[in-house]
């Protein structure tokens, strides 16, 4: 018997012991679960509430795990926004970013200081720009999947995370961003890494002292843009709004 | 990890006397009550989703085969390598090989407290590998050549000067004047040295929170980003997973992601929540180009056909050792294997028997707290009470023990018996406790007076008290009764 046969014949032996369920009607229940992708309750503070209620939580929760949240209120606004924050930090007007196409669709000339260095990010890069798939307003958790257009090294390697969100994106509970996840890659499919990421990296593993920047980012700023009617943008497989 | 649960008695005494120790757990485990109970707060609907998760869990594991067997499906599509681990010592192996095969040196490790149960850093290292623990509570704790007594703060027994000082004696290679003062300074030091291991690392390990049958995925949730530099970086990713793990839906494991770092760390959500399916796909110009998964059974589907089924409802938030009186005085060490605390107890004497783990759920004042904080509502007295009543059938108490428990039971069972002789009881200790109500010292029960006065009772029984209470209060009522 094989090492999987041991393991399965061990379960079965187990259930079956504790309920004999026909295996006819226990495939069919564990189909049925999976297809239906039923929603358990979710939290009133997103519950039936407004887009711009929405969006208001996402900022305040964001806020409140450490991140900078900037307002953009069309997109040719990113540029600047992104060269405001880099100097008000002190940092290098450099940046390492994937081939995102509503990114690289920003007008970056308007900001000739700035560069940007296509790919997955190296040890040296100190700022990194990715696009959330989604951010989800109960806790303040973006949504990034991983790919060429947003190479997960981004989201980690760098001491600056720079995260561009359109505003149309913001939605209530995990269970919408999991329906934008759904709508771009397919049912039952997935990205190799999909990150969900509240606030910069952080530990209190040293005498039990809260540290922002332990092994990932050290600051993380999130720019969301009021969406366009017009905006082309080769992710908005969303659905609409209610 | 070898297990040292049967010296219990003698780890706790050391650890009562350790003021280390002591320093370290004073307000630690505490402030995570705080938190928790303020996260709990915020959310309404928190006692709700209890009954959401534990219901989420309950199902999943009735249909444990047929979901594992989708998520391994869907894994496998995904480009995954799946094995399959019936003990530590297959797991051990497979890893082993998967290691060799990439051409491994250096093994970079996210968090991982199925790693300690298969003792594989120790195996790894027998092989000529490098093993370097990147979450920085592991990290402390490997550079101590100790093991971690928390399952989520594995340095909780740690005070910063400790660290400070291990730092100094162990990073050699740095300025010894360099100043350490602050947590941050420890912090920034320890990323430097780990930033260097994340980049060479050949392969890199991580553990899983959860499986998800839908997508085939693997999920981890962190903090500090070290599990996501550990499987990101290096050029195979290999997650160690126990058959518990796996949930249907993303639907699923959202609701249950709701009570995970609100009864952990008290944060609304963790910092980075990971979902990992298969390996780096065509045109992805970074993650792993290898992604193996290894499921480990070592005892879990034992329990599917026993009482002790509910303990794999469990998500390892560590809330209940941090409302256990028990762990808060001992810290985890004292339990003596991988899982300290209320869920140690009920979990180690399941996977490495009563005979040799007896002990732990002893340990424990059935406070209720651990249940009552429980996340998947796991009924943990109940579970304990029943490894209690596993090492009574199994007679392996000391003579004395069993002896005082049958003579219990058999007054226990007879009502009048048991009220003359606890009537006698009462009034003797309560004329000999005296006018100070408490004996300092008492034969048979050293044990508590060593420490402690022993209270002396009253000079009544409970049940006296209670009888005369019932007949007070009965006129009164009847009064009301005639008045109305």
């Amino acid at each position: 018997m094989s090492n999987r046969d041991v393991i399965f014949a061990k379960i079965r032996k187990g259930l079956a012991a504790a309920a004999p369920v026909p295996e006819g009607r226990r495939a069919k229940i564990v189909a049925d679960r999976i297809a239906a992708k039923h929603r358990h309750p979710t939290p009133a503070r997103v519950a039936g509430k407004s887009h711009a209620d929405h969006a208001a939580l996402f900022r305040s929760q964001m806020e409140g795990q450490s991140a900078t949240v900037l307002d953009a209120e069309k997109p040719s606004d990113v540029p600047g926004l992104i060269s405001a924050y880099l100097r008000q930090h002190n940092l290098p007007a450099r940046l390492a970013t994937g081939d995102d196409a509503y990114l690289a669709a920003l007008n970056w000339a308007n900001e000739p200081a700035l560069t940007l260095k296509r790919g997955h990010a190296q040890p040296a890069d100190e700022v990194g720009l990715s696009r959330a798939t989604a951010a989800v307003a109960e806790t303040g958790t973006l949504v990034i999947a991983s790919g060429a257009d947003n190479p997960v090294t981004l989201n980690f390697l760098p001491e600056t995370h720079i995260v561009v969100v359109e505003d149309q994106d913001v939605v209530g509970p995990y269970e919408e961003a999991w329906m934008k996840v759904r709508a771009r890659f397919g049912d039952r499919a997935m990205p190799r890494t999909v990150n969900m990421i509240s606030g910069p990296s952080r530990t209190a593993d040293i005498g039990g002292k809260l540290v922002t920047g332990a092994h990932g980012p050290r600051r993380l700023c999130v720019i969301v843009v009021k969406s366009q009617q017009t905006a082309a943008s080769p992710n908005n497989l969303t659905f609409a709004r209610p | 990890m070898k297990p040292t649960t049967s010296a219990f008695k003698n780890n706790a005494y050391l650890a009562l006397h350790d003021e280390q120790l002591q320093r370290a757990l004073s307000g630690l485990p505490g402030g995570l009550v705080a938190q928790r109970s303020a996260a709990r707060d915020r959310l309404p609907e928190f006692e709700d989703l209890r009954d959401v998760g534990r219901d989420i869990r309950d199902h999943t594991l009735e249909y444990l085969d047929l979901y594992l067997t989708e998520w391994e499906r869907r894994a496998i599509a995904a480009g995954a390598h799946v094995h399959w681990a019936p003990t530590a010592a297959d797991a051990r192996g497979i890893i082993e090989h998967i290691c060799r095969d990439a051409g491994a040196k250096i093994v970079t490790k996210g968090k991982s407290m199925l790693s300690e149960e298969i003792a594989l850093n120790g195996h790894l290292e027998a092989q000529g590998l490098e093993v370097v623990e990147t979450d920085l509570g592991e990290y402390l704790v490997q550079l101590r050549k100790e093991v971690p007594s928390h399952i989520i703060a594995p340095a909780i027994h740690l005070t910063q000067g400790q660290v400070e000082a291990d730092f100094r004696r162990l990073h050699t290679h740095l300025p010894k004047d360099r100043v350490l003062v602050e947590a941050a300074q420890l912090v920034d030091e320890a990323r430097q040295i780990l930033r260097q291991k994340f980049i060479a690392a050949d392969v890199g390990i991580t553990g899983a929170n959860f499986l998800i049958a839908e997508t085939g995925s693997s999920i981890i949730v962190t903090n500090e980003g070290n599990g996501d530099l550990t499987q990101s970086l290096a050029k195979t990713h290999v997650v160690i997973a126990s058959i518990d793990k796996v949930l249907p839906t993303l639907e699923d494991v959202s609701s249950i992601l709701r009570l995970l770092a609100r009864s952990a760390t008290g944060q609304d959500f963790s910092t980075y929540t990971t979902f990992s399916t298969g390996p780096r796909r065509p045109g992805d110009p970074d993650g792993p180009l290898n992604y193996h998964v290894v499921v480990l059974d070592n005892g879990r589907s034992e329990l599917l056909a026993t009482e002790m089924r509910e303990v794999l409802r469990c998500i390892r938030c560590g809330a209940c050792m941090n409302h256990c009186p028990v762990y808060n005085a001992i810290g985890g060490h004292a339990y003596g294997w991988v899982y300290p605390g209320p869920i140690g107890a009920v979990l180690t004497p399941s996977l490495i028997g009563v005979k040799q783990a007896g002990d732990l759920p002893n340990a424990s004042t059935f406070c209720g707290k651990c249940e009552a904080v429980c996340p998947m509502k796991i009924p943990l007295p109940k579970l304990m009470r029943l490894h209690r009543e596993t090492e009574f059938d199994l007679g392996n108490l000391p003579w004395g023990y069993s002896l005082g428990l049958k003579t219990w039971a058999w007054i226990a069972r007879r009502p009048r018996i048991y009220a003359i002789a606890t009537r006698f009881a009462a009034a003797l200790l309560g004329a000999a406790g005296g006018r100070n109500g408490a004996f300092r010292r008492l034969p048979f029960a050293s044990g508590w007076t060593r420490h402690r006065d022993l209270p002396a009772p009253q000079g009544y029984t409970f049940q006296q008290l209670w009888r005369e209470q019932q007949a007070g209060l009965e006129r009164p009522t009847a009064a009301r009764r005639t008045a109305g």
